[in-house]
C-alpha cells in the first residue's frame, strides 16, 4: 500500500510487524474506506453489481492464493468447494429458517471439512495427480448435489432468502455491496495475516521444498490439511454468498471452468501475493465484464455464439500471455512501479 | 447374461478409444515431461473436423481420416512451439496451467467456427449390425475397435522400430543424455506433441460416429485422465489395460445402478470415483513406477 518505505525508522520490532506501518498506509486505507462508503451513493446499479462480484471473486481467489499460491497445493476443485458452502447456506436458510449470520460460519465450516476430506489423497501426491483428485472432487460434488434432489432441488435449484439484520433486508443492490465489502475487507486482513504466521511460513517452506520442509520438522499433513481447510473455508464463504445474492441457488452457478478461472485470476495476478489475488480477481472480471460489452455487437456482426466462444478464448489467451511473458504476475509489475516511486531520483538503491 | 455380456462387449469397444486418447497423454508426458489437461480438447477438435470433412466437404471418410490427421499434426506442432517451447525449465505448474489456458482457448476457437450447436454424422459411416449369437454389436463400436487397434499397433511398431521412435524413447529416459549424444530434444517435444495430437483426432473422429460431435466430447477427456491414473502415467502397456477396464466398468455399473440412482448419470462421475480411488490407494496406478525422491 506505501510508496515510500524509505526513512521510515522504528523504535520497536512490533512496529515494524504492525499491519499498518506508515502514515501514508492509514491515509489509503481511510481512502479506501470513504471510497466503498459513499460509491454506492453514486454507481449505477450495474455497476454495483459488477463490484459485488469482483468482491465476491476477491475472497474466493485469497482462498485459493493461500491454498495454491503459499501452499503450492494446486487446487481446480475450488468452485466444487463454493458449491459446498453455498448449498449449506441455502439449506440451512430456506429449509430449516435459520438466520443467514448463523449459517454463514456453519457453510464455511462444512466447505472445509469438504476441503479436508478431498484434501486427504494430497498427503500422498502432489502436482498432476492433486490436480486430478480436486477436479474429481468438483464433479463428485455436484453429482452429489444433483442426487439429492429432495434437498437441493437437483438440476432446478432451490429459492434462498436475503440475509437481513431484524427487519432490514439486504435487498437492494447498495446494501447487498456494503456486507460483501465489508467480508472483503476482513477476508484480506485475515488472508494477509495468514500467511504472516506459523502456519503461513510452514505453508511456503512445503510450496518450496516438501520434502526438506519436512525434513526441517514441518508436518506435512498437518499443515497441507490446514492449508485445504483454511483455503476451502474461504471458498464456502464466497459460495454462501454467491447464493444469497441471487436469491437462488443452482449448479449452473458453480461451473467447472469457473476454477480453472479461479486458478487464471490467481497467475494474472501473481501467485503467493495476498494484493496480487485481488488484482487478479479485479483485472479478469472487468476483463470479462469487457467481453460482456463487446460480446452483443460481435455477436449481431460474426455469428450468435461469437460472445461465449470469444470469452473463453480471451481468458485462456489472458493466462497463457502472463505465463509467458510476466509469470509473476501483475503484483510484481506493482513492486516495480513503487520500487520506482520509492528510490526516486535514484534508479537503483545506494549499496550501504 | 445376454444383457451383461452387451454390456462388456461396448464397454470394451469404448475402453478401447478411450486407450487411444489416454496414449496420447502418456507420450507427451514421457518426452516432454508436460500433463496435457488440453488432450480431451484434441478429441474434440477431431470430432469436429470429422464433420468437416465427411459431411460439409462430403469426402470419402479415407480422404477425411488423411486430411484430419494432416491438420492435426500443424496444430499439434504449432502448439508446442508457441505456448509449450516458452516454458521449457519452468515449474510444472506453469506447464500445467499452459495446457489448461490451450483448453479454454481450443475450446473458444471451436465454438467460434464451428457453432455452439450439435453436429451429427452418424449416417456417413457403413451401418450394419453384427450377431454374434444373441450379442448385437454396432457398426460404430466395431469400427472405433479397428481403428483404435490399428492407430496402437502402428504407434507401437513406430516406437520399437523406428530410428526417431528410439530417440523419442531415450528422451522419456533421459533428457540430458540424449542431448549430449545429439540428439535435438527440441523436435521431440514437436513431434510428442503432433503425435498426441493425431491420436486425439483419430479418438475424435470415432467418438463423433458414435455420438456426434459437440463441445461436450471434450469431457472425454477426463476419462481419458482416469484411464492414465489407473494404468500408470508412464506405461503406455498400463493405457491400454486400464482404458478397457474402465470401459467395461463404466459401461457395466451404468447398465445396473443407473435405474436405481434417482439422479442418474453414474457414467459421468464414474471415473471420478475411480481416480479418487487410485490416488488414494495406488497413487502410481497398475503399471506406473512408484516415484522416488530426493532432495
Amino acid at each position: 500500500m506505501t510508496l515510500r518505505l524509505a526513512h521510515n525508522l522504528k523504535s520497536a520490532y512490533a512496529l515494524d510487524m504492525a499491519f499498518i506501518r506508515t502514515r501514508q498506509q492509514w491515509g489509503w486505507l481511510l481512502g479506501l474506506l470513504v471510497v466503498l462508503v459513499v460509491l454506492p451513493l453514486f454507481a449505477s446499479d450495474q455497476i454495483l453489481t459488477v463490484l459485488t462480484i469482483i468482491g465476491i471473486a476477491i475472497i474466493s481467489v485469497h482462498g485459493l492464493n493461500i491454498l495454491t499460491g503459499y501452499c503450492g497445493q494446486i487446487s481446480i476443485g475450488h468452485v466444487g468447494f463454493m458449491a459446498v458452502g453455498g448449498y449449506t447456506s441455502a439449506i440451512l436458510t430456506a429449509k430449516l429458517g435459520w438466520s443467514f449470520w448463523a449459517a454463514l460460519p456453519v457453510a464455511a465450516l462444512a466447505a472445509g471439512v469438504a476441503g479436508l476430506i478431498f484434501g486427504l489423497p494430497s498427503l500422498k501426491i502432489k502436482g498432476f495427480y492433486l490436480i486430478m483428485a480436486t477436479i474429481a472432487a468438483h464433479f463428485i460434488i455436484i453429482w452429489l448435489v444433483l442426487q439429492f434432489r429432495t434437498i437441493t432441488g437437483g438440476p432446478d435449484g432451490m429459492p434462498v432468502p436475503k440475509p437481513a439484520i431484524g427487519s432490514f433486508v439486504f435487498k437492494t443492490k447498495a446494501s447487498y455491496f456494503y456486507l460483501v465489502m465489508a467480508i472483503t475487507l476482513l477476508a484480506t486482513f485475515f488472508a494477509t495475516n495468514i500467511v504472516r504466521t506459523r502456519a503461513g511460513r510452514a505453508f511456503v517452506a512445503i510450496r518450496d521444498n516438501d520434502l526438506a520442509a519436512e525434513v526441517m520438522g514441518i508436518r506435512l499433513w498437518s499443515y497441507k490439511l490446514q492449508a485445504f481447510f483454511v483455503g476451502c473455508v474461504y471458498a464456502g464463504v464466497a459460495g454462501a454468498l454467491v447464493v444469497h445474492y441471487f436469491a437462488f441457488a443452482s449448479v449452473d452457478q458453480f461451473p467447472f471452468m469457473d476454477s480453472v478461472w479461479y486458478l487464471g485470476m490467481l497467475i494474472v495476478g501473481g501467485m503467493g501475493s495476498t494484493v496480487g489475488a485481488i488484482f487478479g480477481a479485479v483485472s479478469l472480471k472487468l476483463l470479462d465484464e469487457a467481453v460482456t460489452i463487446v460480446g452483443p455487437i460481435l455477436s449481431a456482426a460474426v455469428a450468435p455464439q461469437a460472445a461465449a466462444a470469444l470469452a473463453l478464448f480471451m481468458r485462456g489467451l489472458v493466462i497463457a500471455v502472463f505465463l509467458i511473458f510476466e509469470p509473476r504476475g501483475l503484483a510484481h509489475g506493482w513492486e516495480l512501479i513503487k520500487a520506482y516511486f520509492r528510490l526516486w531520483p535514484f534508479s537503483f538503491e545506494d549499496a550501504d | 447374461m445376454t444383457f451383461f455380456l452387451q454390456l462388456v462387449l461396448t464397454g470394451a469397444a469404448l475402453g478401447m478409444i478411450y486407450a487411444l486418447i489416454a496414449i496420447g497423454f502418456v507420450i507427451i508426458l514421457k518426452c516432454s515431461q508436460a500433463f496435457n489437461i488440453a488432450q480431451g480438447h484434441f478429441v474434440m477438435i477431431g470430432g469436429y473436423l470429422g464433420f468437416t470433412f465427411l459431411v460439409m466437404f462430403n469426402l470419402p471418410i479415407w480422404a477425411s481420416i488423411v486430411l484430419a490427421i494432416i491438420v492435426a499434426m500443424i496444430m499439434g506442432w504449432v502448439i508446442e512451439r508457441l505456448t509449450l517451447r516458452p516454458l521449457v525449465g519452468q515449474p510444472e505448474l506453469a506447464v500445467i496451467m499452459m495446457t489448461i489456458a490451450l483448453a479454454s482457448m481450443l475450446e473458444g476457437a471451436a465454438t467460434l467456427i464451428w457453432g455452439a450447436q450439435y453436429k451429427t454424422y452418424h449416417g456417413v459411416l457403413p451401418s450394419f449390425t453384427l450377431k454374434v449369437g444373441e450379442l448385437s454389436i454396432p457398426p460404430e463400436s466395431l469400427i472405433g475397435m479397428i481403428v483404435s487397434l490399428i492407430t496402437i499397433v502402428i504407434l507401437l511398431l513406430f516406437f520399437r522400430y523406428t530410428k526417431f521412435g528410439l530417440a523419442m524413447r531415450a528422451t522419456a529416459e533421459d533428457l540430458k543424455v540424449v542431448q549430449s549424444l545429439g540428439i535435438k530434444a527440441t523436435v521431440v517435444f514437436s513431434v510428442s506433441w503432433m503425435i498426441a495430437s493425431v491420436v486425439g483426432v483419430v479418438g475424435g473422429i470415432l467418438l463423433g460416429a458414435v455420438s456426434g460431435a459437440m463441445v461436450s466430447l471434450a469431457q472425454i477427456g477426463l476419462k481419458a485422465f482416469a484411464v492414465v491414473l489407473l494404468g500408470g502415467v508412464n506405461s503406455i502397456g498400463g493405457a491400454i489395460v486400464a482404458g478397457i477396464i474402465l470401459g467395461v466398468l463404466e459401461n457395466v455399473a451404468a447398465g445396473y445402478l443407473d435405474p436405481l440412482l434417482p439422479g442418474g448419470g453414474l457414467a459421468n462421475v464414474f471415473p471420478f470415483i475411480v481416480i479418487i480411488i487410485v490416488l488414494i490407494f495406488r497413487p502410481y496406478g497398475l503399471f506406473g513406477l512408484a516415484r522416488i525422491e530426493r532432495i
